[in-house]
């Protein structure tokens, strides 16, 4: 039994969206390099849609696969989509991670709500209205 | 090419140390607590082995207990050491801070019941300072526990010098030698070492096997109760094919020694120097007095564990202290313990060479660790602040 699953070998291996986006709507960037895991996502946004991501990540395995899973599975998606993903999600379609790694994929989920955070911050016309 | 170099982990056992098992799992199965022919005859091979481990270290066959490993052995002279101190109202033991968890998690526990342990700096080289355990040592020192060679960063430590203090102020010298052991040169009456812990499986003998010498009229504390197996001072059949492949292992590790040490030291220091012109990577610990196949360095910018899953693709098999090669948050306390910052303590690899490495082996090393430390950097946000000048540089 390996340490991880062949999704999460295939997403380490050959990292999906690897890079930086110089002109994105939206940057966020979370962990920190005392705990061992930074990822930062860039995000570009085109009538509500996520039309281009990149990310970088300083970190374990599990961590860059779980960037390079969250990137893809938010491009082309709308951002209120983009908005929900969830760390379970990309869990899931890691086809999983050991139970000490899991904090990656949360991370994962964290810094794309941070670069989505930036890009409301700066299109604040763009923010949805808070549901009662 | 497939390259194992974390030799600090665990060996390959060597054919002479497997031949050396084989008759005592099929043919002499005896017990050697048995009066009859096949159990005196496993007996007697014991004792032999006894007297080979001792011969390699110095010592005599009696002071020699056979052990499961390193672990154990830590472990039980740390006991035994305790409950002597304790008896003549001496409470007070000197450790350093990069032990084996063997011996830290042990010494908390015995802080817990009352004993005071001060553990004493390694310093930037991975040494400890010989004068700083003689001012350590009080009226009330009980034991001093200093490891013989570090298993991350591979430095010696002074064991002569450090066993010469021992002697003049009376307190008993524990050295965890699981590193040095057929690797180094020991001798423990010339060091004066009162016991010493071994473990097979880091000389290319048997998992699972080990042992503690203790010099004699050292009041040993069992861990095990049961049987009079090992003069009652730890019970339990005795791994006899597992013991028989140690001191085999032990005898052609030591008769080979002067010749796998020149050599290994040659390509260790070939490959440290290939590492080194990785640009913002150091050495952990001191370049010269430190084991003969053991490189250790922090590379700025990039997460060890990615660096050893890509390493393994390329037949490489290494070690790290990032945390999350731990399984805690952590990176490796023998790198804090040297003073290196957690962001560049998670970006460490251990390479530890066998002594049948390579030229070409070792510039494959250089070669694949350079293009996997590169390519982590190329998406890795820290090394993009570092080369923008965002954050400073560290190594």
């Amino acid at each position: 039994m390996a340490l991880y699953s062949e999704k999460v070998m295939d997403h380490f291996r050959n990292p999906r969206n690897v890079g930086v986006i110089e002109d994105a709507d939206g940057v966020g960037e979370v962990g920190n390099a005392k705990c061992g895991d930074i990822m930062k996502m860039y995000l570009k946004i085109e009538d509500d849609i996520v039309e281009d991501v990149k990310f970088e990540t300083f970190g374990c395995g599990s961590a860059i696969a779980s960037s390079s899973m969250a990137t893809e599975l938010i491009k082309g998606k709308p951002v209120s989509e983009a908005m929900n993903l969830t760390n379970k999600a990309v869990c899931e379609a890691l086809d999983g991670l050991p139970a000490y790694k899991l904090h990656c994929s949360v991370l994962a989920e964290e810094a794309i709500q941070s670069a989505l955070e930036d890009y409301y911050t700066k299109h604040p016309e763009k923010r949805p209205e808070k549901k009662e | 090419m497939k390259i194992y170099a974390d030799n600090a982990a665990t060996t390959r056992m060597s054919r002479t140390a497997i031949d050396a098992m084989i008759p005592y799992m099929e043919n002499v199965y005896g017990n050697p607590s048995s009066l009859y022919s096949i159990g005196q005859e496993a007996k007697e091979a014991l004792e032999q082995a006894r007297e080979d481990v001792a011969a390699v270290i110095n010592a005599e066959p009696r002071e020699i207990l056979f052990t499961s490993g390193g672990s154990e052995a830590d472990n039980q002279a740390l006991r035994s050491a305790a409950v002597i101190g304790a008896k003549k109202g001496k409470k007070h033991i000197i450790s350093s801070a990069f032990e084996h968890h063997a011996i830290l998690h042990t010494l908390n526990r015995l802080e817990k019941e009352g004993y005071e342990v001060t553990l004493l700096p390694v310093h930037e080289d991975g040494l400890v300072r010989p004068e700083e355990l003689e001012a350590a040592v009080r009226e009330d020192t009980c034991l001093v526990s200093i490891m013989y060679a570090n298993n991350e960063i591979g430095t010696v430590q002074p064991i002569h010098e450090i066993g010469e203090i021992c002697k003049k102020h009376g307190v008993l010298f524990h050295t965890d030698a699981v590193q040095a052991v057929g690797h180094v040169k020991i001798d423990v009456k010339a060091d004066n070492i009162d016991m010493l812990s071994a473990s097979a499986h880091k000389f290319h003998g048997p998992k699972g096997t080990g042992f503690l010498f203790a010099r004699k009229g050292i009041a040993l504390t069992n861990l095990i109760e049961g049987g009079a197996q090992e003069k009652g001072k730890r019970a339990g059949t005795e791994n006899v094919p597992g013991i028989m492949a140690m001191a085999a292992a032990l005898k052609e590790a030591a008769g080979n020694l002067e010749q796998n040490a020149a050599h290994q030291t040659a390509l260790r220091d070939r490959l440290i120097e290939g590492l080194s012109k990785i640009p913002h990577s150091a050495l952990n610990g001191d370049a010269k007095k430190r084991l003969p196949g053991n490189v250790n360095f922090c590379f700025e910018g990039i997460e060890g564990e990615s660096l050893l899953l890509l390493l393994d693709d390329r037949g490489i098999s290494a070690s790290s202290g990032s945390a999350c090669t731990s399984g805690s948050l952590d990176p490796s306390h023998v790198l804090l313990a040297i003073g290196r910052v957690h962001d560049v303590a998670h970006g460490s690899l251990r390479l530890s060479l066998g002594e049948e490495i390579t030229e070409e082996e070792v510039d494959y090393l250089i070669q694949n660790v350079k293009e996997v430390v590169e390519y982590l950097r190329s998406f890795s946000p820290v090394w993009r602040d570092l080369v923008s000048g965002k954050t400073p540089f560290i190594l």
